[in-house]
């Protein structure tokens, strides 16, 4: 019988029926980060038990470390997170858990160096305390956020329990425009089936769009999915995976590297494969996203206005209300023009290697810089993503434009190191999370873009069409 | 966490603090900065901080201020509830200011595990019922309630027939809701099903 990527990898890893009727899965990849992990080695502790699968275990550490240089001198003076810093290394050497941490080459968001080492495959079951770790299903892994009970029921057994889950496909069709991501895509595609649209899927992405997409821009989109509600999203592997894949440093090696995308080609979804739903998205018509409220499914595209109350049915109205209120937004108002007062480029979502090229060669090709009172922050994604993009002078087009160029963390994603929002600032942040007060002040507003979007906001100090900006036509 | 201590659930008895709002976030009801620690002690003073003190700004008072609702042990909540970042810290900052119980219209994948995990039944009601749930648990703060897990009802001022997911369900009753014992017991098949796993075993 005809079977998606789902069924075959969740049936692949899964260990007994529990008592309750769910599953026990095995989970083949678990990345550890310092904000969920202390609990869970001290549950280990109390109870006598050891890691059970340590070189499947791989650790970081992302959310709490400072992004500029200074501050990442040891001990770190935020005492709270030198505490949580040392509890993650004397843990993993305790169990014998590969750990990256600053200066080792490998350390950055948890997000980014699983795929960029080549430990996130296609086919596998993956796990991280974290709920962006839908990110690596771009690689056709099924790939779960956790919390700290289960980070603790990984670490101890190799599984945690799971129930199944319904599969909705969602094609993207058509060529998306010039100045159109993946991060448009997935606020689009968030606006249309809301922020709990998803509760009980996986989302395959699939279509033109999606395949045409490079492994960077897939990663951006499924890193999303939790945003629309769904706990995973993937694509299939091709070799767009492939390719990304071949060479790195925990990827298959000489023979086994054909018979590796063999298997990988086994696992995506039959061609007659059957799903729960189905949500067809025409790419070509798509603009870039903004989102204007305090959800992720509140964004418009950038030519148009605010919706208004009378757009949206009764029981929504009170967030929309809330939103308008806490964003000092009224309806009808055009995003475009909206005044920013910090621009943030990076995050598990979009502080990739690409992300970066795409905005630098944006702010390459203008003469003006960052607008003034404008503070601009570019923050790779890892060590890796950073040593890149310093080779290809990335840092030097950035801060001869008034940009700050940082070390690689979560930062003002989601602001548990020093990076944050001060008082009502408005951020034009490519992060994926414009919740109240997300961004580290209790009054701080958020603005979801593409990384190309925010550099147009940080040159003129206002949301605008980057597609108008920099001159972005598409080609016939 | 409570990994050892498992016990069946019946049921949760007590008042309950009414919560209004669609999608109400788990940085919300926990913001960042107090995941920065490396226990969950001291997380119940801390629930909706940033909501509490932005309402008391404005001259109003949150659920979680009102002496009326100190102690409650049930949380009546719309859609969507605990949506964003997975920290168990959401779940665990509740559970510590003494929630017990929740019954929401509808509940975030990851937030909703994690109750599971920690012995927090969570039930679903329609948007009518939470909508008499709220009500009721306003007009009378004082009110007991019990949200009773094998009836599948929450009873009080009012009754109204609730959902509970069977898998969690059967966990709570049988006293099995904090799986890793029973994880912890299939060890051999563990292994067996990794084995055949080719980017395990290294088999190709």
């Amino acid at each position: 019988m005809a079977k998606n990527l789902y069924e075959k990898v969740f049936d692949r890893h899964v260990v007994s029926r529990l008592s309750s009727g769910q599953y026990q899965v095995f989970i083949g990849l678990h990345l550890v980060h310092e904000v969920t992990s202390p609990q869970a080695f001290a549950l280990l502790r109390d109870r006598g038990l050891k890691v059970k699968f340590p070189g499947r275990t791989f650790a970081t550490v992302d959310h709490i470390i400072p992004t500029d240089i200074a501050s990442r001198q040891r001990p770190l003076q935020d005492s709270l997170a030198e505490e949580m810093l040392q509890a993650i290394e004397s843990n993993t050497k305790e169990h014998g858990v590969a750990f990256f941490g600053p200066h080792s080459g490998h350390q950055g968001v948890v997000h980014v160096i699983g795929p960029e080492l080549g430990l996130t495959q296609p086919g596998m079951t993956i796990a991280c305390g974290d709920s962006h770790t839908s990110t690596h299903g771009a690689f056709g892994s099924l790939a779960f956020g956790i919390g700290t009970s289960q980070v603790a029921d990984i670490l101890a057994t190799g599984t945690m329990s799971l129930g199944r889950l319904k599969v909705r496909r969602i094609k993207v069709t058509g060529k998306l425009g010039a100045g159109v991501y993946a991060k448009d895509v997935i606020l689009a595609i968030i606006r249309k089936l809301g922020v709990n649209g998803g509760v009980g899927f996986a989302y395959e992405y699939a279509g033109e769009a999606i395949e045409a997409m490079t492994m960077e821009q897939r990663m951006t989109l499924c890193n999303m999915s939790i945003e629309g509600g769904a706990r995973i999203g993937y694509v299939n592997p091709d070799q767009v995976t492939f390719d990304y894949l071949k060479g790195r440093e925990f990827s298959p090696k000489g023979a086994d590297w054909d018979k590796a995308v063999e298997y990988w080609k086994s696992i995506a979804s039959d061609a007659d494969a059957t799903f729960d739903d189905e949500v067809v998205i025409d790419g070509a018509s798509l603009a870039p996203h903004v989102t204007w409220g305090i959800t992720p499914a509140q964004s418009v595209a950038v030519n148009e206005s605010i919706p208004a109350e009378s757009d949206f049915i009764e029981s929504e109205r009170p967030l929309i209300r809330e939103a308008y209120e806490y964003m000092s937004l009224e309806a009808n108002q055009p995003i475009e023009g909206v005044k920013v007062d910090v621009v943030f480029i990076g995050s598990c979502t979009n502080g990739r290697l690409s992300d970066l090229q795409e905005a630098a060669k944006m702010v390459q090709g203008q003469t003006g810089k960052v607008a003034s009172g404008v503070q601009a922050l570019v923050v790779p994604g890892s060590e890796e993503v950073q040593k890149q993009a310093e080779a290809l002078g990335l840092h030097k087009i950035f801060t001869d434009a008034g940009f700050e160029w940082r070390e690689p963390g979560c930062s003002m994603c989601l602001a548990m190191n020093p990076d944050k929002l001060k008082n009502r600032q408005v951020s034009a942040s490519t992060s994926n999370r414009n919740f109240k007060g997300r961004q580290g002040s209790p009054a701080g507003r958020t603005l979801l873009m593409s990384p190309v979007m925010a550099a147009a906001a940080a040159l003129t100090g206002q949301v605008t069409d980057a597609r108008k900006l920099f001159h972005l036509e598409n080609k016939a | 966490m409570q990994a050892t201590a498992a016990a069946i659930i019946e049921s949760v008895s007590g008042r309950a603090v009414p919560l209004r709002g669609n999608d109400i976030d788990t940085d919300r009801i926990i913001p960042a900065r107090f995941l920065r620690c490396v226990t969950f002690d001291g997380l119940g003073e801390h629930a909706f901080e940033d909501d509490r003190r932005g309402l008391a700004a404005k001259g109003e008072v949150h659920a979680f201020d009102k002496p009326e609702y100190q102690g409650a042990k049930i949380l009546f909540a719309n859609k969507n509830f605990g949506c964003g970042s997975s920290r168990e810290h959401a779940p665990q900052s509740l559970m510590r200011w003494g929630i017990e119980g929740v019954v929401a219209e509808s509940f975030a994948e990851i937030f909703f595990g994690n109750c599971v995990s920690l012995g927090i039944p969570c039930a679903t009601v329609g948007e009518a019922a939470i909508g008499r749930l709220l009500a009721a648990a306003e007009a009378d703060p004082a009110a007991s309630w019990v949200l009773d897990v094998k009836a599948r009802e929450i009873r009080g001022p009012i009754t109204e027939p609730v959902t509970f997911l069977d898998g969690p369900r059967s966990q709570f009753l049988s006293g099995q809701w904090n799986p890793m014992s029973e994880l912890l017991s299939h060890l051999t098949e563990v292994e067996q099903v990794a084995s055949g796993l080719p980017y395990v075993s290294g088999k190709w």
